[in-house]
């Protein structure tokens, strides 16, 4: 059997999901972000909610998923997603709203947006992409930073005496009373991008469902910042971030 | 026993050789080209042998999604 008798249209087993479109993604090579992307587009299209999705991408690397996604976006000023979420939510209540933030978004310059919109319980899923660093303007050290981390700048590494200790954004939304599913997960190997697969789709239908707000922390690697190749970059994920954000359901309300 | 026969085809403008698929391949058959760039100077993934399993694991762990994935059994 050659190649050709296995290239054919009613063999194919998997493909680029229709709602990622053609534009070259601007993210480096290797970086989570485009598995994320795969994830939120693929979901969106088993659920058939193409024409009703709305992603909001505040300042960060993601901050063109609109050229990306083929769904309606909105952009918002730095970390201030997850107040634009709630205004478009209740506009539209039969919108599946999301939002799509790093950890210097999320955790540094919009905590007070994340932690009360979480704590309102608006019916809108937050995607949380942590990797411990603020990728976009050149790896600066983020509130994320695990301990001893070397980044642009910390440049001996993260000294708690100086810089505090990282916080954990996740830990913090599971013990509001707004949040229905909270969950971190990560998109390094086959199975844990299926994992985080069902956790978006369970929080979008959470969301839909009117439970609460969702918050899906996905657990990255910046390998540009981190200065390292792509797999190298999984590696020390694995090794070092693993240990200080255990992956895992926080919080599921039934 | 049916056996499996599967096929890669990677969009190879797209792909940006950062290596992902190669280190995902159960069966190691996905390599970066060695003497070959693309338009904008990446060594693209190609499947270098016939052995493929058309599990599909480079084509879900790839970031940009270059990776179409062909199934059949014979």
């Amino acid at each position: 059997m050659t190649r050709e008798d296995i290239i054919k249209p009613e063999n194919l087993v998997y493909k680029k999901p229709t709602l990622l479109n053609d534009n070259t993604m601007h993210y480096c090579p290797g970086c989570s972000h485009g598995v994320v992307h795969k994830l939120i587009a693929e979901v969106i299209e088993e659920m058939g909610m193409e024409e009703k999705a709305v992603g909001v991408s505040p300042v960060g690397c993601a901050v063109f998923m609109y050229n990306y996604l083929d769904i309606d976006c909105q952009e918002a000023a730095h970390g201030r997603a997850p107040a634009v979420a709630t205004a478009i939510k209740r506009l539209w209540p039969d919108r599946l709203v999301f939002t799509y933030q790093g950890d210097g978004d999320l955790a540094c310059i919009g905590t007070a947006e994340t932690i009360h919109a979480l704590n309102r319980g608006e019916n809108i899923t937050i995607i949380f992409i942590n990797n411990a660093i603020y990728g976009m303007t050149g790896g600066q050290m983020a509130p994320t930073t695990l301990v001893g981390m070397k980044t642009a700048t910390c440049p001996y590494g993260r000294d708690v005496k100086i810089h505090g200790y990282p916080l954990h954004m996740t830990e913090i939304a599971a013990t509001l009373e707004g949040t229905a599913y909270v969950t971190r997960q990560s998109v390094e190997t086959v199975a844990a991008i299926r994992k985080a697969k069902k956790a978006i789709r369970k929080a979008f239908e959470n969301s839909m469902a009117g439970k609460g707000s969702n918050l899906v922390e996905i657990v990255s690697t910046c390998n540009s910042g981190w200065k390292m190749s792509p797999v190298a970059a999984n590696k020390w994920m694995e090794e070092h971030m693993f240990p200080y954000y255990p992956l895992g359901d926080l919080k599921d309300k039934e | 026993m049916a056996t499996i026969k599967g096929a890669i085809v990677v969009d190879t403008e797209r792909c940006k050789g950062c290596g992902l698929c190669v280190v995902a391949c159960p069966v190691k058959i996905i390599s970066l080209a060695q003497k070959e760039v693309n338009k904008k100077g990446y060594p693209f993934a190609m499947q270098t042998e016939d052995k493929c399993i058309g599990c599909a694991s480079c084509a879900i762990v790839c970031p940009d999604g270059c990776i179409s994935v062909y199934k059949t059994k014979i």
